[in-house]
């Protein structure tokens, strides 16, 4: 009798999968709340991360009951401006498929066209084919992606590169992911240009400019990292060199944060060389004072990388 | 006659599947796979043509299975191996090798006979296929 029950329970189990338990056991979940606390904003693409990981996780958990399933797309297309983190969310993304089973490997080969495209007839095709080996089994990112298409340029070998990358993408589905990345607008011109690729991409992600408040988050945790912190009066001054800053050309979102950062440091060291009020403290090496900020050719009208 | 060279040949000949498992042993144990094929199929005939570079940079066995069948698609009708080599100080060779495609029709091997001083004999081996010249034995 007892035992019957037993072997009723376990049938009635087969037939069931807690999704929930499958999102912890994976591990998945992990690399979700690591990718919510350590990715400052970027709110849509987290939300787009979501409900990708959620569908894969569906159609694995599809899989195992024998329901009728296809591997599906996984290329991806990342369009935003420079310094959004497309590069750090791919390596994420990496993680994720490779958790979820969908790459065996999930390491990042990241490419631009140099990679790709070869100098003369001929080298085009091994050199593209040697970086789609290396990346099998897991993620290929190729960086500014538009500039493999050159309409300019009849005989340009990008177009020969594109061919066998659209070729694999499709027959070797199972190997590996591709994703394309690059400025929004150049994006949408190169897919114009190449229907082929519009059409194997699922997944077309838009990475958001950041807010200010986001972009000084970003500069604190940055500097957290470092040990090193803002004053009140710092931050203050922080806050305006991200809005006057914004407005200049080249603005490199969280890149030109870091660089602003980088050349408060440099300028920090200067000045305590300049004081020189005797031995310095661990509090005094790792507090960047307002006029470290103030002295930015910013704030005289210069432009800043 | 099959041929019987390299680990497995005893066995059927290997699926995919089965290739990418065995490329995968050798590639985790930090082997450099490589693809190499030839129509003579001489057991002392030790090295075979490269098919490209051999791989020492790919985390995945699958980029070693592609290059396979791309070599089936120029050289269906040869013999076609993969090797692993181990690069360890004091092994400096190659560890494991199997045959992953082979001609559809294989004559096998003539043993030939030749007396000489005394009553000694000498023996030799040549394959019914090397009797044509190369690129036109399968």
């Amino acid at each position: 009798m007892t035992n019957n029950n037993i072997s009723e329970n376990k049938n009635s189990h087969l037939g069931k999968i807690d999704l929930h338990a499958e999102l912890v056991e994976t591990g998945v979940e992990q690399v979700l709340v690591d990718l919510d606390k350590s990715l400052i904003g970027l709110e849509p693409v987290k939300t787009r991360i979501r409900e990708t990981a959620a569908l894969l996780l569906v159609e694995k958990a599809r899989e195992k009951l024998g329901l009728a399933h296809e591997t599906p797309t996984l290329h991806m297309s990342f369009s935003g401006n420079p310094g959004t983190g497309k590069t750090t969310v791919a390596l994420r993304m990496a993680e994720l498929l490779h958790k979820l089973g969908y790459v065996r490997k999930g390491h990042l080969v990241t490419v631009t066209r140099d990679d790709l495209v070869g100098q003369y007839i001929g080298h085009t095709a091994p050199k593209t084919k040697e970086v789609l080996k290396k990346a099998m089994g897991g993620v290929l990112f190729i960086d500014e992606a538009y500039y493999l298409y050159r309409p300019e340029n009849e005989r340009d070998y990008g177009q020969e590169a594109i061919e066998i990358l659209l070729q694999v993408m499709e027959n070797n589905r199972d190997d590996l992911v591709v994703i394309l990345a690059g400025y929004k607008n150049r994006m949408n011109t190169f897919f114009e240009s190449n229907p082929g690729f519009r059409s194997r991409i699922a997944h077309h992600i838009e990475f958001p400019d950041y807010s200010t408040p986001e972009l000084l988050d970003i500069g604190s945790s940055m500097l957290d990292q470092l040990n090193y912190y803002l004053t009140k009066s710092a931050k203050d001054a922080f806050i305006e060199y991200i809005n006057l800053r914004k407005e200049q050309p080249h603005f490199a979102n969280a890149r030109s944060i870091r660089n602003a950062l980088d050349r408060a440091r440099l300028r920090q060291a200067n000045r305590l060389f300049k004081e020189n009020n005797g031995p310095v403290n661990a509090e005094i090496l790792s507090t960047l004072e307002e006029v470290d900020i103030r002295e930015s050719r910013v704030f005289s009208g210069g432009i800043d990388n | 006659m099959k041929l019987r060279q390299g680990t497995f040949s005893f066995l059927p000949d290997l699926t995919d599947a089965e290739i990418h498992t065995q490329v995968q042993y050798c590639i985790d144990n930090g082997w450099a796979v490589s693809v190499e094929y030839t129509d003579d199929p001489h057991p002392r005939n030790t090295y075979w043509e490269m098919w490209g570079h051999p791989m020492f940079d790919n985390p995945d066995a699958a980029a070693v299975v592609f290059e396979v069948n791309e070599c089936r698609k120029q050289f269906g009708d040869y013999y076609i191996r993969v090797i692993a080599f181990d690069s360890t100080h004091g092994w400096e060779s190659i560890k494991l090798s199997f045959i992953v495609n082979r001609p559809k029709d294989e004559p096998g091997f003539h043993v030939s006979r030749e007396e000489v001083k005394g009553r000694s004999m000498r023996y030799s081996i040549k394959s019914y296929a090397t009797d044509k010249p190369e690129g036109k034995r399968y």
